[in-house]
């Protein structure tokens, strides 16, 4: 694969920046709903949507499709705003995140709305589920690959570990893991409430390919990604180094942006930052 | 007249708040009697000690947190380990209350709850919070609607579902005070408080709130209140509902429900959890059993909540308070016909 031309990653900076205000316009409507890790994946999830992978919002159902989970349910209005931006649905729907009989759902359901592959929000199982579709797409001869969004906080979940050592015992170069490192959860930093650390290793010991980049780096995590397609014979994790918020400054690195939407006269000053930041995105063309 | 009187009666006797006052009735999440119930229950037992999965603010342990530094642990989002670490410090003489949302203790626990806690007997206690639709924009997948049949079915188990956030302050305090593994209900939202300092509470006995003779509302969790409104209702159609606030589902008091379902003739029962399986199906268990009525069941009937505000969710599942109204309505023309009149 090519690396991303000046252009291309301009426009997928672009992308994010729209993608950022999405969230932050749906959780203002919402009232309710997590800012944080939502913010802080909005690159990786342009680059996967924009660029990385193979899929088509006109027909979500395709067979061939890359298959895209997202284990940490509770970061939704970042796959609703990527997905709206990409054409999944019109972007005005974001405003109807978390009300009575949306189908953005607080936490995602597949059966809501087409284009989410799982129903998740209690953590710790995207990737056992994404196990089972790489396995299957390797019992069909299959050449599509699958993609897990994961937290931090949701690696102290047993089941991650299970679905870990079984994703290695099946050699699953089709699978790659994609982890939001942000060290933060709800009650503090994730080393303060059950540390992960040496997080790498702990892959590795496992039998995984382990790649790590700056998250909101989008040329270094597709760069990531690329690498990752062409590991034989091991399932692949993108340990992606972010920042909680990011994007809006007086969320960045703050815990308690974790599930806290912003108010009115925060949503506000949030766009015009990120309005802000578009000007500059743009004016580098 | 006489029974609007005596409906007065057994409300004074529960020393309620008056309830049909909307400005004297306070909301307050019932989380909240659980956080000052767990840190007064530590003041009264020095082995008392909290385990919380990241959620300690949500669930209220903050303040346990706070007052007891030393006897509170933090393990992080792994709810398996919860109960199962738990179960080994209360084989060390510790009363470890274990917290987190109840999808996922007991939702995703479940197993080790039945062995560890329960056939192992060891005296551990769990604080399931956001229980119900109530939860509301957080949606199905984080709204536990079957944590007490789950929890009912297992041997041994006590499971309280207190009605207010007063009452689920001594609730706590009383499973803490008895020896064994229990599970305590409570939700997110906010929610009328009916009962007082004053009003009694002991496991395992169900509490009149209101008397009347024509149909029994048996109910449990913030949904009592609900039931109030609309036996209070219905008394101005000059029909008599007695108010059975039956906040104790395992051990349930079996008399309590025979009498109920004697003096009434007809029953209808009220919970935020599905109908199978529920407080309402234990009654049934009891009723037909032991004195056979008509029972209309409020509760999810079969469906997954969703996403939207705690008022819009609960008229959508038929729980609020017209919808009480037209079951007892139903039961009462049940029990009218069943007597041939
Ligand atoms: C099994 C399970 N337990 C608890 C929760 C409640 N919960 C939601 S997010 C979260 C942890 C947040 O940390 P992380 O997953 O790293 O997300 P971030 O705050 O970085 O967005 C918890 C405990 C849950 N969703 N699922
Ligand atoms: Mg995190």
């Amino acid at each position: 694969m090519d690396s991303l031309s000046p252009e291309a990653l301009r426009d997928l900076q672009l992308h994010a920046n729209d993608v950022r205000q999405g969230i932050i316009r749906s959780l203002l409507a919402a009232g309710s709903g997590h800012p944080g890790g939502s913010l802080d994946m909005a690159d990786i999830f342009t680059a996967l949507y924009f660029h990385l992978m193979r899929h088509d919002p006109t027909n979500p159902d395709r067979p061939d499709r890359d298959r895209l989970l997202l284990s940490c349910g509770h970061i939704a209005p970042v796959r609703y705003a990527a997905m709206a931006c990409a054409g999944y649905f019109p972007v005005e729907e974001l405003l109807t995140l978390r009300r009575f009989g949306t189908r953005l759902q607080g936490h995602p359901e597949r059966v809501s709305l087409p284009g989410l592959e799982t129903t998740s929000g209690p953590l710790g199982e995207g990737l056992a589920q994404g196990t089972g579709m790489a396995l299957g797409a390797k019992m069909d001869g299959a050449d599509w690959r699958v993609y897990v969004v994961t937290s931090d906080g949701e690696h102290q979940c047993g089941l991650h570990w299970e679905a870990m050592m079984t994703a290695g015992k099946f050699k699953l170069d089709n699978l790659t893991c994609i982890v939001d490192r942000n060290v933060i959860q709800i009650d503090g930093s994730t080393e303060d409430v059950m540390p992960l650390e040496p997080f790498a290793d702990k892959y590795r010991a496992f039998n995984w390919e382990v790649f790590e980049c700056d998250g909101h780096d989008i040329a270094a995590f597709v760069d990531a990604v690329e690498k990752a397609k062409q590991v034989k014979g091991k399932p692949q994790v993108v340990i992606a180094h972010t920042v909680m918020g990011k994007g809006v400054s007086f969320m960045e690195g703050d815990y308690l942006w974790h599930g806290k939407p912003p108010k009115k006269d925060e949503a506000e000053q949030a766009l015009r930052e990120l309005s802000e930041a578009r000007e500059l995105i743009g004016a580098g063309r | 007249m006489a029974s609007t009187t005596s409906a007065n009666a057994a409300s004074a006797a529960m020393h309620l708040v008056d309830y049909a006052d909307l400005g004297a009735i306070k909301q307050v999440p019932t989380r909240n009697g659980f956080g000052e119930g767990l840190i007064e229950a530590g003041r009264r037992d020095e082995h008392v000690i909290a385990i919380c999965a990241d959620l300690s603010e949500s669930t209220r342990m903050e303040g346990f947190k706070k007052a007891f530094p030393k006897r509170y642990i933090e393990i992080g989002v792994a709810e398996q380990m919860l109960v199962a670490m738990a179960a080994g410090l209360a084989a060390t003489g510790k009363v470890p209350f274990i917290a987190s949302y109840a999808m996922f203790n007991p939702g995703r626990s479940w197993e080790q709850v039945r062995t560890t806690m329960a056939l192992n007997q060891t005296n551990v206690k769990i604080a399931g919070a956001h229980a119900g639709v109530s939860v509301g924009p957080d949606g199905a997948t984080h709204q536990a609607v079957e944590d007490v049949a789950i929890m009912r079915v297992i041997p041994k188990m006590t499971v309280v579902v207190p009605c207010d956030s007063v009452q689920t302050k001594k609730a706590t305090l009383a499973v803490a005070a008895r020896w064994g593994p229990a599970y305590l209900r409570f939700a997110r939202a906010e929610s009328a408080v009916v009962t007082t300092e004053e009003t009694p509470f002991e496991l395992g006995v169900a509490q009149t709130f209101r008397e009347g003779g024509d149909v029994a509302i048996v109910a449990c969790g913030i949904l009592v209140y609900n039931a109030l409104v609309a036996a209070d209702e219905l008394a101005k159609d000059g029909i008599e509902c007695r108010v059975v606030n039956n906040h104790t589902i395992k051990p349930m008091d079996e008399p309590a429900i025979v009498a109920a379902a004697r003096d009434c003739g007809a029953v209808v029962t009220v919970e935020e959890h599905q109908v199978q399986g529920g407080m309402g199906s234990r009654v049934a268990e009891i009723l037909a059993a032991q004195h056979p009525a008509p029972i209309e069941f409020i509760g999810m009937h079969d469906r997954f909540g969703q996403s939207g505000t705690p008022q819009e969710l609960t008229e959508e599942y038929g729980m609020g308070v017209a919808s009480i109204r037209a079951a007892v309505l139903r039961a009462l023309g049940r029990k009218r016909a069943r007597n041939g009149r």
